[in-house]
């Protein structure tokens, strides 16, 4: 939409300048207020579309009754008729005349309220979507404000420090020489490991009088004496 | 909303668990806007920034500034990311004024599994998009 136009043409513009705002904070406010207006607005829809619904059941059961009330006196009619009452057919000809005459003043207000709950309808689905729109525009000004806002924080925060901004060149080698660091460390430990196991396993040799004698001392001894032969 | 500062807190619970294998340490900076810096161990030349809004969380890294591109190679280096940026998953690249970054965003209703997952991805991306462009830099 004409937003996010808004927003590439003012992020790209050299004109500019750096840290400048590009939200306009009175802009927001009278967006948010926009917002709650149609928020409230869509509310008062449902709740006309409800009501309204309700009446239009009503209007249609009141005609269900009125024309099952019709056969029930057209029947009556018909027997009066039966009968060679002609009077009393009259009467309840009369009846069934007054009966169709109502009943065709509820479709008229039946059909009214059908084309009411249409309009709601329709209303509900514009405002719904204009007031997603409206929202979902909100989130990317606000976005923008609160993402400007962070690299100012965040920049300051490097300015003031003693850490500084490295090139992304030179933290990935200080990054890689570390885990270089952290490989190296594991393959000493690895080796030592190696070590002690080999001594264990020297050690039960040993203990097994397999390999080289344990008893040197004894041995020693032998060699000293035969030397002095 | 989110309440960045308790979603403080509870990070450095989580970056402290050794047992967890992905140790980091969570400063907020001040500022008119509150940020989480997210220090990973052995990783701390790339922090992450957290923000939250109404809407959304936002994790960023920030990767190189335009004028550590080579010359000549700028819309090489633009393309390359525009191609490769649907490849990362969970993670994109974007630019805060000259400088580009690789960000992730997430809903305010997230928990706090994921944004630590977040921050995990997201790290491995860094380093991994700041590697494969490395080639086009001083």
């Amino acid at each position: 939409m004409q937003l996010l136009n808004k927003i590439f043409t003012s992020l790209r513009g050299s004109a500019r300048e750096a840290g400048e705002a590009y939200v306009d904070r009175n802009g927001i406010r009278i967006f948010e207020q926009e917002i709650a207006e149609a928020k409230q607005e869509l509310e008062k829809a449902k709740r006309d579309l409800t009501s309204v619904m309700a009446k239009e059941m009503q209007t249609s059961r009141k005609m269900d009754s009125l024309g099952s009330e019709i056969t029930k006196n057209e029947g009556f009619a018909t027997q009066a008729l039966e009968k060679g009452n002609e009077p009393l057919a009259m009467e309840v000809a009369e009846k069934i005349a007054s009966l169709q005459e109502e009943l065709v003043e509820q479709e008229e207000v039946q059909k009214n309220y059908v084309a009411h709950i249409d309009r709601l309808k329709a209303m509900i689905k514009k405002t719904t979507k204009a007031l997603t729109d409206m929202q979902r525009q909100l989130g990317m000004v606000k976005t923008t404000e609160s993402v400007q806002k962070a690299t100012t924080a965040i920049t300051q925060s490097y300015a003031s420090g003693s850490s500084k901004l490295l090139s992304a060149k030179e933290s990935l080698d200080r990054i890689k020489q570390k885990q270089q660091d952290l490989d190296d460390r594991l393959k000493a430990g690895e080796a030592l490991n190696d070590d002690f196991e080999d001594k264990g396993l020297e050690e039960k040799l040993k203990e097994a009088g397999i390999g080289e004698s344990s008893n040197k001392a004894s041995e020693i001894l032998a060699n000293l004496k035969a030397k002095k032969k | 909303m989110v309440d960045i500062n308790k979603v403080a807190l509870q990070l450095v619970d989580i970056g402290n668990d050794a047992a967890r294998g992905f140790p980091f340490e969570v400063q907020p900076i001040p500022g008119e806007q509150e940020v989480l810096q997210i220090i990973i161990e052995d990783r701390e030349e790339l922090p992450i920034f957290i923000s939250a809004t109404e809407e959304q969380i936002l994790c960023i890294a920030y990767l190189f500034k335009e004028d550590e591109i080579e010359d000549g190679m700028l819309a090489e280096v633009n393309n390359s990311m525009l191609l490769s940026n649907i490849s990362m998953p969970l993670s994109s690249f974007a630019k805060l004024d000259s400088q580009y970054v690789i960000y992730g965003a997430l809903s305010v209703n997230s928990s706090l599994e994921d944004i630590v997952h977040e921050i995990e991805v997201l790290s491995g991306n860094t380093t991994e998009a700041i590697e494969a462009i490395s080639e086009f830099l001083n």
